[in-house]
């Protein structure tokens, strides 16, 4: 069992998403940096679905009441246990009574603490992710519980060295979306050959981008959107969407994120920089 | 059976996007309901497909595995083509119940003035016409519905409200529909229905599908406390009527 002694700024139980529901309306949800994720869940030879913690701007104080083993990832939050300063993407031994807690943000935006055999909370709708109105116990507050399984036999130590590289990068690639051809020209340069900044308006719905493009008049019906999908408002904006974005929406999408892109731009913040490359 | 000309779009590494005329039209969905069916039977059976239907599109996603674009788009081709005419899956015209008491239809009174109709007549245009659902996504168990009357056609409110009430029943564009949840709007209020169109407690979430109909029917705000504790304790039956596809 984990006790949250002392709350960070959000943090949620999270997995790889709800599938299965998006005709209904249901947003995936999940993990955003799934890069980040998969990587300490491979670490702990964990099932790539292992539910994990997210943790978002700053950390909480928690402790462990069994002995496990576990691994973080994703931003660098400065953890500690007992002390003892923590690397990402490295398997540590955690004993019983043992307490981690984060302190400064140095790189990223979202941390990831994965456990040995993941957490234990209940599923709704076939997934643990923490979504507003569809589940009630994922989202960390103080004193919430959280179950594990103790383990007493892994390996501490085995780690991946330069993972951590992709938090500094400033480009994303993107393919082409649906509605990519009704750029023209003026628009293209401005869309390829400047760079971008992190509006204040950036969450798990959607990040939000500081710098217009030239605007269009061009009306659609309303149609799927995906994480990663691109937005394009009449006034010139663009609204990238994430994991916890609507399934439907009626603005031209120009681009789709890659994957690995959607892992980039979730460990950004407001005023950070990026730019966009087309495969 | 109706061909329509598809075009077939790549759609990021897991998605495919197919889209028909566009027209919101009810033969088109149908073509596209029975192409999903057949496709779901047929070719795309494992449950890492999901498919996304909206107005004129069929949104094709592969949760697990890279699409392979260029040959996947010509076996959508040649799958649309060959198609059979497929039995549909039983269609349904729900009824439900709405409260148009002004304590719910904070808007009732700026739209009757705006429509220059008197919030009878609105109340008549709304509950006389049968609606088709479209599309469900904005929020999980939000239907667009259409076929509203030309009379009801008002633009959305220019300051969106930070909080709609959960069951608000709104109107916008030529657009009506039901808030499934608490959230922010601009969509104008003309009342409220007491039924959960989305509750994660039930097996099956939502009991809508895209290509059911929708009929509303006025109800007293008596009527609609009483449904409420029918809700609650489990006992309301959501009238329904089976459609002849």
């Amino acid at each position: 069992m984990l006790r949250i002694i002392k709350t960070g700024f959000f943090t949620t139980v999270q997995d790889l998403g709800r599938f299965g529901y998006r005709d209904k309306g249901v947003p995936v949800s999940g993990v955003m940096d799934s890069y980040a994720v998969t990587t300490i869940n491979n670490l702990l030879e964990n099932n790539r679905e292992a539910a994990v913690l997210e943790i978002t701007m700053t950390g909480p104080v928690l402790e462990f009441k069994e002995e496990t083993y576990i691994c973080l990832g994703g931003a660098q939050m400065s953890a500690t246990v007992n002390e003892e300063q923590l690397l990402n993407n490295k398997v540590y031994h955690i004993k019983a009574g043992d307490k981690l807690s984060y302190g400064k943000l140095q790189r990223g935006l979202r941390a990831y603490l994965a456990i040995k055999g993941g957490f234990k909370s209940s599923k709704v709708l076939g997934s643990v992710s923490y979504y507003k109105s569809i589940t009630t116990n994922s989202l960390v507050e103080k004193e919430t519980v959280i179950l594990y399984d103790k383990c007493s036999f892994f390996d501490a130590g085995k780690e991946v060295k330069e993972s951590h590289l992709y938090l500094d990068e400033k480009v994303l690639k993107v393919y082409k979306g649906p509605e990519f051809n009704q750029l023209d020209d003026k628009q293209l340069e401005m869309l390829f050959f400047k760079s971008f900044t992190i509006a204040k308006e950036n969450n798990r719905m959607a990040y939000q981008l500081n710098e217009k493009i030239k605007g269009h008049n061009v009306s659609m019906l309303t149609s799927a959107t995906l994480p990663g999908t691109v937005q394009f408002t009449p006034s010139g904006k663009l609204i990238i969407l994430m994991k916890d974005a609507q399934t439907t929406g009626g603005y031209p999408r120009i681009l789709q994120l890659t994957e690995k892109a959607i892992s980039i731009l979730s460990q950004k913040k407001y005023g950070d920089k990026i730019s966009f490359k087309l495969l | 059976m109706s061909r329509y000309s598809i075009s077939i779009k790549a759609f990021g590494e897991h998605a495919v996007l197919i889209e028909w005329p566009e027209k919101v039209d009810e033969l088109i969905l149908d073509d596209i309901l029975q192409f999903k069916k057949c496709l779901l039977e047929n070719y795309l059976k494992t449950n890492s497909w999901e498919f996304v239907i909206a107005y004129n599109s069929l949104t094709i996603i592969n949760r697990n595995e890279i699409i392979e674009y260029k040959s996947f788009s010509e076996l959508i081709n040649v799958w649309y083509v060959t198609k059979e005419e497929v039995q549909l899956k039983q269609k349904f015209l729900w009824k439900l119940p709405v409260c148009y008491d002004l304590g719910f239809g904070i808007d009732m009174l700026n739209v009757s003035s705006e429509l220059k109709l008197s919030v009878s007549d609105i109340i008549k245009l709304h509950t006389q016409h049968i609606y088709t659902v479209y599309g469900i996504g904005f929020l999980p168990g939000f239907m667009y519905l259409g076929g509203l009357h030309k009379g009801l056609d008002i633009p959305r409110k220019e300051t969106p409200r930070l909080k709609v009430m959960k069951g608000a029943v709104g109107l916008a564009g030529k657009q009506t529909g039901i808030y499934p949840q608490e959230s922010p709007g601009g969509w104008n209020i003309i009342g409220n229905c007491p039924i959960s169109i989305f509750d994660v407690k039930k097996e099956s979430p939502c009991f809508v599908s895209v290509g059911d109909k929708i009929q509303f029917y006025e109800v007293s705000k008596a009527k609609y406390d009483l449904c409420k504790i029918e809700i609650e304790v489990g006992i309301y039956n959501i009238e329904k009527q089976l459609i002849d596809a």
